[in-house]
């Protein structure tokens, strides 16, 4: 297949409908796939990312659960390390919390902690973010906290095509791998190539928009809004951002960040979750470093307020890392 | 089922005889253990299961081949059980290249995927949901074995048991839960723990089976392990068995295990001790004491040889830190991950194996 024929085989789609679609190839590919979660078959999803598999692939492939999350993490480590590929759909990221001893004491610890002796090829899908007034315990990101568990891979898709590519490879990957998707991009549209070989690379950002005079830094929706805020601010200020997506948490493709940051000079660094002890904390402490000389501005950070998120809608978009807040913040480090 | 069940029951003398060689061997390598620990050699938790040897050698010999085996922490038992080489075994206590786990894992954390023995781990209960993910791992893969998961009476309060119990009845998977009740957890005894101390009970819960036995009876463990086991494989019925058994040792080998119980307590049940009780039933069949010292001679002498081996095995090289810890394909995903890292990474993951 030519170069040319492989780019026009695309279709627009929404992020939702490109995780099904990756599921849905990954199932015809490989029998030892398989989907495990609350809701994912007879309900068809509770977002509805595996409607119709169970139609398609039947009970044992597409198997719900009761809400017992410790417990079907913890089978889906068991399952993996025997060879089968378990994709585990937990609901939202903050359920997650109740099965983090599965996903840190048990899966993240399997390949060192036998010496490699038995592999732990599980695949995690669960979203994070906020903004639908969920509250303190359904707006969170804690995406930080799995990216710095030695043991595991995290990716965060931002588009469509690499919730396709990114899940793709989780789900091919021999290691486990949490796959952090967001409530808010489920409905974003864009062109996914429908190659069933298409897989996103782990450990490779991407350049989601070129500039020269200052890098945003973001993964997950966070590449959405730093998208937005870029064209606004070349409209009314006449600047070129750059936006990198870092696609992969853990490994991080810091190259991509000091590729960019050195040709621009100047680095914002932007998260959905709160930014103390955050992913753009990781980032800042990388970029001064390996940038040390290139900065012409100290390296900024927007996350999330640092409050359990409120209800009341007002005060839940002044929380969130909304475009006015990038925009200020990335003003300011370009001296504006 | 009377049938089986006796067919089950008769250990033949010359299997007897085998068995008391394991248990024997057990009870050596968990001396010579402590030894070892108390002379700086061995590191880290040291969880002894000296008194709990007909549990652990019954159980385990009623696993087929292609059983599969998970445990708790106290695990030095069940891996030699399982056919894991004494040196192996000592070698990864020693945190040695040559160990089980290439020094990685330590005391808690031995393994053997060959022999079906998917580790040794260290959170409380935490591998019992990893157990059940075994379990529906053989179903999907249309195996006809089953899984053994080996648990403390102290596992029984964590949510993670009445999830993993769930779990396997409400999906019929072939696994036997073992109960390892040795009357305390740490230092706090069944009676202050567990509302319903009867824990084979709990199973009820699930409609799940369950039953107890006394675990210092290696005939008792035999029949119904055997019997759990067979129905785990054949009917898919997941089963709870608790064996009653005893630790002479402390919790682990910092624990004098006297706070919480007493010398007289001890002393009592080391009276009833299971290997002395093997040993009679062999006597009482025509095996001489010259014969049975003969294979407590030859236990003696495997467990010194594998300090041998121990001692003879080199440390783990230190650029080989981070191998091991993801997939042999993975090093061309963290190549990009270099620039910035915190001082002395690259050398110490990057460069020593990671992904590699």
């Amino acid at each position: 297949m030519s170069a040319v024929a492989t780019a026009a085989a695309t279709e627009v789609m929404t992020y939702r409908e490109a995780l099904r679609m990756a599921l849905t190839e990954e199932l015809a590919r490989d029998d030892r796939v398989f989907v495990m979660g609350e809701e994912v078959g007879l309900f068809d999803g509770s977002y509805k990312v595996t409607a119709g598999l169970l139609e398609a692939f039947g009970p044992d492939r597409i198997r719900d659960t009761p809400i017992s999350e410790e417990g079907f993490v913890g089978a889906g480590v068991g399952a993996a390390m025997l060879g089968e590929r378990p994709v585990v759909e937990i609901m939202t990221i903050n359920f997650l919390l109740v099965a983090m001893d599965q996903v840190i004491n048990h899966a993240a610890k399997v390949g060192a902690m036998f010496g490699g002796e038995v592999r732990c090829p599980l695949v995690i899908r669960t979203p994070n973010g906020a903004g639908n007034q969920l509250t303190a315990q359904h707006s969170q990101s804690f995406d930080g906290w799995f990216a710095g568990t030695p043991g595991l891979k995290v990716v965060a898709p931002a588009s469509p095509a690499d919730a396709k590519g990114l899940l793709k490879a989780a789900i091919r990957d021999d290691d486990p791998v949490l796959v952090i998707e967001n409530l808010p991009i489920y409905k974003q549209k864009g062109e996914v190539p429908l190659d069933p070989g298409f897989v996103t690379p782990i450990g490779r950002a991407r350049i989601a928009r070129p500039g020269s005079d200052l890098t945003i830094v973001a993964h997950s929706y966070a590449v959405v809004r730093a998208l937005a805020v870029a064209e606004r601010l070349e409209e009314s200020h006449g600047v070129s951002i750059e936006v990198v997506d870092l696609r992969s948490l853990r490994p991080l493709d810091v190259e991509t960040v000091v590729e960019s940051v050195a040709r621009t000079s100047r680095a914002l660094c932007v998260e959905e979750g709160w930014a103390s002890y955050g992913v753009t904390a990781e980032l800042a402490a990388r970029i001064q470093k390996a940038c040390f000389d290139e900065l012409d501005a100290p390296v900024e950070r927007v996350g999330m307020a640092e409050v359990p998120l409120p209800y009341a809608k007002g005060l839940e978009h002044a929380a969130m890392p909304n475009q006015d807040r990038i925009a200020a913040a990335a003003l300011a480090t370009l001296g504006l | 089922m009377a049938v089986i069940e006796q067919e089950i029951d008769r250990v033949s003398t010359e299997t007897r005889r085998e068995l008391y060689e394991r248990m024997v061997l057990s009870r050596v390598f968990e001396t010579e253990a402590e030894r070892q620990y108390k002379a700086a050699r061995i590191g880290g938790y040291c969880h002894l299961s000296s008194g709990q040897e007909a549990t652990t050698v019954g159980a385990v010999h009623v696993l087929e081949p292609d059983d599969l085996l998970v445990t708790g922490y106290r695990c030095h038992g069940f891996a030699l059980a399982r056919g894991v080489p004494p040196e192996a075994a000592m070698a990864e206590l020693f945190g040695r290249a040559d160990g089980c786990a290439h020094g990685r894992g330590g005391s808690m954390h031995l393994l053997d995927v060959e022999r079906g023995f998917y580790g040794g781990w260290g959170i409380v209960a935490g591998q019992l949901p990893v157990a059940t993910g075994l379990a529906l791992g053989l179903v999907r893969q249309q195996s006809p074995q089953a899984v053994l998961c080996e648990l403390g009476d102290g596992a029984v309060n964590m949510g993670a048991w009445h999830e993993s119990l769930n779990l396997a009845a409400l999906w019929n998977l072939p696994i036997v839960f073992l109960v390892l009740n040795n009357e305390y957890g740490m230092g706090t005894s069944v009676g202050r723990a567990s509302a319903e101390p009867e824990l084979w009970r709990r199973a009820s819960a699930h409609r799940m089976h369950g039953e107890r036995i006394d675990g210092d009876d290696l005939d008792a463990v035999i029949e119904a392990a055997g019997r759990l086991l067979r129905e785990a494989r054949e009917e898919r019925r997941p089963a709870v068995l608790e064996a009653i058994t005893y630790r002479y040792r402390g919790h682990s080998v910092a624990d004098a295990g006297l706070a919480y119980r007493t010398p007289d307590e001890i002393a009592a049940r080391q009276a009833l001790d299971p290997i002395s009780r093997v040993r009679a039933q062999l006597q009482a069949v025509g095996a001489t004491e010259d014969e049975l010292d003969a294979i407590d001679d030859a236990a003696e002498d495997r467990v010194r040889a594998a300090v041998d081996f121990a001692l003879a095995s080199p440390e783990p090289a230190v650029d080989g830190l981070a191998s091991g810890m993801h997939a042999s394909r993975s090093a061309a995903q963290f190549e990009r991950m270099r620039p910035g890292s915190p001082f002395g990474e690259e050398e110490l993951t990057f460069d020593a194996g990671l992904g590699r």
